[in-house]
């Protein structure tokens, strides 16, 4: 019995359980043709009820138990977020590698399982997600991906969701941040076009910064324009190819790792 | 955005809610929406068409009530009203703002027949 919406586990591709997904047997999990059940409390009254519950306070239900059950394991957790193609998951990977251990990631793509797999090849517990047609991550797939990884206390845990710079901002997942990736070949003013995710990520990592010298672009402009829509943003310059940054990258993680730990430890 | 699924949450809500007693119609829904929420009114109106056949709110109304965005000025320390996400401080002109209220999505009432 799946422990986020009581469906039945175990499924293998192509066998319906009831509950709109398959979980598969090699850790992929698909979504896309419907979603789990909602129990609201009942309010009727005469004519006009009031109902008063935010449009995502399903999301928001998972995502506050997947956050519970993060914080009781003493995992740190990133919902790394972009447009396609930024770098996410070549950056990870050599985050991964610089890690030396300890890292674990759950991947969301509509299609096809290829970013697991390299993920993977790292030596990094994956979780493919599928969202079929959906165009971000939400609480309730997450919490699936968590009951097919073994986390330890300690553990970082990198959500890898969904390219896109719009929707996946107002699913919160139970992460404790979300980290943007913003590459340079993406034009200056792309915080100020996509606004709020950049405005939800406590950090941006600006990445490729090896490309800028070939493509005329002010790294100081894209950093400023970060801070116009977010004025207290973390920055990061970082290139997965040459390992510019990377040092600096693991110290943010690092440091909201041991900040999570301690006000845990402080009950 | 992602208008569709936000219907899909709209008409869980409206089914759990509208399933208990004795309900047969659901004829307005009033959502109320910050004016930073990132939400397309009009995909949302064509979303809610779509997405409210066959419930008790099929036909129902959709009203969508507007919240003023509202954002932190870090330059001259001020809560300030703004129409959008971009707009300077209308107390200072800086351009440094963070935005603390306009994000809401919320279902506020019905009525029902």
């Amino acid at each position: 019995m799946c422990t986020v919406c009581g469906c039945s586990d175990g499924e293998v591709e192509g066998h319906g359980n009831g509950d709109g997904h398959g979980h598969h047997a090699h850790g992929d999990i698909h979504f896309g043709q419907g979603l789990a059940g909602v129990a609201v409390g009942n309010m009727t009254q005469e004519r006009l009820i009031e109902i008063e519950t935010g449009i995502l306070s399903e999301n928001d239900r998972y995502a506050a138990g997947n956050r519970a059950k993060l914080t009781a394991m003493g995992v740190f957790c990133v919902n790394l977020v972009s447009s396609p193609g930024s770098g996410k998951t070549t950056l990870l990977c050599a985050t991964i590698r610089a890690m030396g251990g300890g890292a674990a990631v759950i991947e969301g793509d509509q299609q096809t399982s290829n970013d697991a797999e390299r993920i993977r090849e790292t030596g990094a517990p994956a979780v493919q997600v599928n969202t079929g047609k959906g165009c971000h991550l939400d609480g309730h797939m997450v919490g699936h991906a968590l009951d097919h990884l073994h986390l330890h206390s300690g553990d970082m845990l990198f959500i890898e969701n969904v390219g896109n710079l719009v929707c996946p901002a107002a699913f919160d997942l139970g992460e404790d941040a979300k980290v943007a990736i913003l590459s340079v070949t993406e034009g200056e003013d792309k915080p100020l076009k996509y606004p709020d995710m950049f405005t939800a990520a406590r950090i941006a990592l600006l990445n490729k910064t090896d490309l800028a010298p070939h493509c005329d672009v002010d790294l100081d402009l894209y950093e400023s324009n970060l801070r116009r829509v977010n004025p207290t943003i973390d920055i990061i310059r970082v290139s997965a190819r040459t390992g510019e940054g990377l040092d600096a990258w693991l110290g943010w993680l690092r440091a909201g790792s041991s900040a999570k730990h301690t006000a845990r430890a402080a009950g | 955005m992602h208008e569709m699924s936000l219907c899909e949450g709209i008409r869980r809500v409206v089914d759990q809610v509208a399933g208990s007693g004795d309900i047969t119609r659901v004829t307005r829904v009033r959502l109320e929406i910050g004016r930073f929420a990132g939400v397309e009114k009009p995909a949302l109106e064509f979303a809610w068409a779509v997405v409210m056949r066959g419930s008790k709110a099929e036909g129902a109304t959709l009203e969508m009530i507007d919240l003023p965005g509202r954002a932190l000025c870090y330059d001259c320390m001020a809560t300030v009203s703004i129409d959008h996400r971009l707009d300077p401080c209308p107390n200072c002109g800086s351009g440094k703002l963070m935005p603390d209220g306009g994000d809401e999505m919320r279902i506020k009432d019905m009525e029902v027949l």
